[in-house]
């Protein structure tokens, strides 16, 4: 089945292109031009994946992401014209996955979209345990489950698969740019600041105090490791 | 104050390693210590008072003139005091004196009748006329009372039979025996009637030369009254001089107070404009010279004010235009991208024609898209909008990231890059997109110049700080085009091509990225020799670097 995907972009050259691109590669895009709109249509295409343009006439795009990030956890690809930190990383925060600077190569907005869409293969039914000994955190990788103290934690597929990259290996330090090419599918280096931004929301959920973690550790000046089982 | 300190803690230290051995050897160890220990807070307590004065003269300006007033007026009072006293007891010496001398003149003229009356050895008859002349002189005159009479015969035997008699210094006895009838002066202790100490006196002598022989008259008069006029003069003197340096000091005190005080809060408040609280006014009142300064100042700052404020509304609609030109060009950019890219892709149905008008479109759409990147980049910084976000790297993973990128173009030169490590890490505070960024501009230019010969890259770093080099050995630098590289748009040859496609914005980017580290990026070029691009960063942002752990010529060059 072709994956869907949701354009909410108001300029209709641009959404049209992206039509033509999107149907050349496999698949089935859904239009919305207007920011107000994009929730309902949103909820109607039920897409597997939405690009979202952050500057959008009716609701901005930070908003949309906020209200689609709030009902589901599907990857959101932002497209962006700024370039600068700041809305960057409102973007990042407001709940995208991951953004794609205008102009784009096609080949590589097909290639961020296959990334995310891409699951971990799920062989070998197994159960992860990372974090203090006292409360553990138990990923059930085939189910999608994270439980911490008896609670589910709910995450999206990009905050778990992060999760589950680190869990793999616990005693192994990640670079920033071994996370963005093993979670985000980067072949090269990349905007270490998805990697940043998405460790903060993932401690968010996880973490008894996000400001003292426990879970997720940094390790100064190289990256992160998963804290001990 | 800190040599102070770092000073006492040396002793300490001697201190310390004194008592460490005091407990296994003699009590002379112990002595030396406690001595020194005497000797260190004696020196402490000294200096820090000092110490503070020196500050406070130093910072205070109301402490350094009501000092400096204090002292000068100390010097005058005391010289006008100490002459005042002075001539206040002369006169008052004086004064007494001369009645002194009247009062003995008028004495010796009553008196030698008395004693012409008297026979030479007639002791009876002497001792009367002594008894009469001492009762007689003693209640006569103005100064009655206020003076005993001393007489002394030439025949040692009938002196004056008081058994009080006074004490007369004898080289005034010498002074008025050989004296020509003359009188003789001196200050000498005097006894007082119903006062156990003699009191401070002035003695009057005289030569009473009679039939019966040379008698001595001396009239002793205590100061007593004089003394204690003289000290109360010298108390008052002393007081009054007290209370003038007090009420200088004070005065000076209050009146440079305030001078000085509108003075601090001018530069407080400056101190806060200067610290980017352009809201900053002072406090005007009345329209003396303070409030002149007060207004001018008030008036520099509103003009501070508006002038930056018009600055930062000019970079903010710089910073506005850029952000939006970004946005509308970059949308429709992306659609003719994608459409570009989608003929390129079919361009092997197309005609020769239509295909290659496909290439075209597409390498020339590549161009365009890295002019406005870089466009977009430079005018954020001449918008002063480029934000440093420095997180620790290690610059030889941004080096190898920088080399790896750059690897593909090098091969399609047929250029090898050699990167040369000498050190494992070199961990900076940068923005490792920045960095690597000029990185791969430096490599891509050393490139676009290498002429099929080596390019090498060398990565050092110290204590302070962190570089790269990367050289090619091509055709070089003329003279003077080493400051002229980074130069928007520059080209050292203009008929050469730009093989790599920069846009000749590259340079200039990178060394406003060196910039914002406060780092360093040099240009080092002969002809025929090549040229070297030197990236200095400091470990540490916003520390300032004084040296680079590489050289910038190549050290075949520098020998």
């Amino acid at each position: 089945m072709k994956p869907r995907v949701l354009v909410v972009d108001d300029d209709s050259s641009l959404a049209e292109m992206l039509g033509i691109v999107l149907r050349s590669d496999g698949f089935e895009p859904a239009f919305v031009p207007d920011g107000s709109r994009a929730l309902v249509a949103f909820r109607e295409v039920k897409p597997d994946i939405v690009l979202l343009d952050l500057m959008l006439p009716g609701m901005s795009g930070i908003d949309v992401c906020r209200s689609i990030r709030a009902e589901s956890g599907t990857p959101i690809i932002m497209l962006t014209a700024k370039t600068d930190t700041v809305d960057v990383v409102l973007g990042l925060e407001s709940g995208a996955d991951d953004y794609v600077v205008k102009p784009f190569k096609p080949k590589e907005l097909t290639a961020r979209m296959r990334a995310r869409l891409r699951r971990y293969d799920e062989a070998g039914g197994e159960t992860l345990l990372i974090g203090p000994p006292d409360s553990p955190v138990s990923i059930d990788v085939p189910a999608h489950q994270v439980v911490r103290d008896g609670v589910q934690i709910s995450l999206t597929p990009l905050e778990f698969d992060l999760l589950v990259a680190l869990a793999r290996k616990p005693r192994q330090v990640f670079t920033r740019e071994v996370l963005l090419e093993q979670v985000w599918g980067y072949r090269h280096a990349a905007d270490t600041r998805l990697v940043n931004v998405h460790v903060q929301r993932l401690r968010s959920k996880v973490e008894r105090d996000p400001e003292r973690p426990e879970v997720v550790l940094t390790v100064r000046g190289v990256g992160y490791k998963a804290g001990p089982p | 104050m800190i040599n102070t300190g770092s000073e006492s803690s040396g002793l300490t230290d001697i201190g310390s390693a004194n008592s460490g051995s005091a407990s296994s050897g003699s009590s002379d160890i112990g002595l030396a210590q406690r001595s020194m220990a005497v000797l260190r807070r004696v020196a402490s307590t000294v200096a820090s008072p000092l110490r503070r004065f020196v500050v406070t003269w130093r910072r205070s300006l109301q402490f350094r003139v009501a000092a400096s007033t204090v002292a000068v007026t100390t010097v005058v009072v005391l010289v006008i005091g100490l002459l005042l006293v002075d001539q206040i007891s002369n006169g008052l010496l004086h004064a007494k004196r001369d009645a002194a001398v009247r009062q003995a003149v008028a004495g010796l003229d009553s008196a030698r009748p008395k004693f012409n009356g008297v026979a030479p050895g007639d002791h009876a008859g002497i001792n009367q006329a002594v008894e009469q002349i001492s009762s007689e002189l003693a209640a006569n005159g103005s100064n009655a009372g206020l003076f005993t009479i001393a007489v002394r015969s030439p025949d040692p035997s009938v002196d004056s039979a008081q058994t009080d008699e006074p004490v007369i210094p004898p080289a005034l006895r010498a002074e008025v025996r050989k004296g020509k009838g003359s009188i003789a002066v001196q200050y000498y202790p005097v006894q007082v009637q119903g006062q156990a100490k003699p009191v401070v006196g002035l003695i009057v002598g005289e030569p009473v030369n009679t039939n019966a022989g040379t008698f001595e008259l001396y009239y002793l008069f205590p100061l007593a009254a004089e003394q204690a006029t003289i000290r109360l003069v010298q108390r008052t003197v002393l007081l009054a001089a007290i209370s003038l340096i007090l009420l200088v000091a004070a005065i000076t005190f209050l009146v440079t107070r305030q001078v000085v005080r509108p003075v601090r809060v001018a530069a407080q408040t400056s101190r806060r404009l200067a610290d980017g609280d352009l809201s900053q006014r002072l406090q005007v009142s009345g329209e003396d010279e303070i409030a002149q300064l007060g207004e001018s100042f008030n008036n520099m700052a509103t003009s501070l004010q508006s002038q930056i404020q018009r600055l930062e509304e000019l970079s903010r609609l710089q910073q506005r235009f850029t952000s939006d030109v970004s946005h509308e060009l970059r949308t429709p950019l992306t659609t003719v991208r994608m459409a570009a890219e989608l003929l390129y892709n079919h361009r092997e149905t197309f005609a020769p024609e239509l295909a290659r008008s496909a290439e075209l479109l597409t390498n020339e759409l590549d161009r365009f898209e890295n002019l406005l990147a870089d466009l977009l980049e430079i005018s954020r910084y001449d918008a002063g909008a480029a934000r440093l976000e420095a997180d620790e790297a290690d610059l030889v993973g941004v080096v190898e990231r920088a080399v790896r990128a750059s690897e593909v173009l090098a091969q399609r030169q047929g250029v090898a890059l050699n990167v040369q490590l000498d050190a494992s890490t070199a961990v900076a505070e940068m923005d490792a997109r920045r960095i690597e960024r000029v990185l791969r501009n430096l490599i891509g230019n050393a490139l676009d110049h290498a002429e099929g010969r080596p390019v090498e890259i060398r990565l050092a770093a110290d204590d302070q700080a962190v570089a790269v080099t990367v050289r090619d050995h091509g055709i070089g630098l003329r003279p003077g085009e080493a400051g002229l590289v980074f130069n928007r748009f520059w080209r050292g040859d203009p008929s050469r091509s730009r093989l790599t496609g920069g846009t000749g914005l590259g340079l200039a980017i990178s060394l406003e990225d060196a910039r914002l580290h406060g780092g360093w990026l040099q240009a080092w070029g002969e002809r025929g020799r090549g040229a070297v691009f030197r990236l200095t960063l400091p470990r540490a942002a916003g520390t300032s670097l004084t040296s680079s752990p590489l050289p910038l010529a190549p050290q075949e060059v520098q020998a």
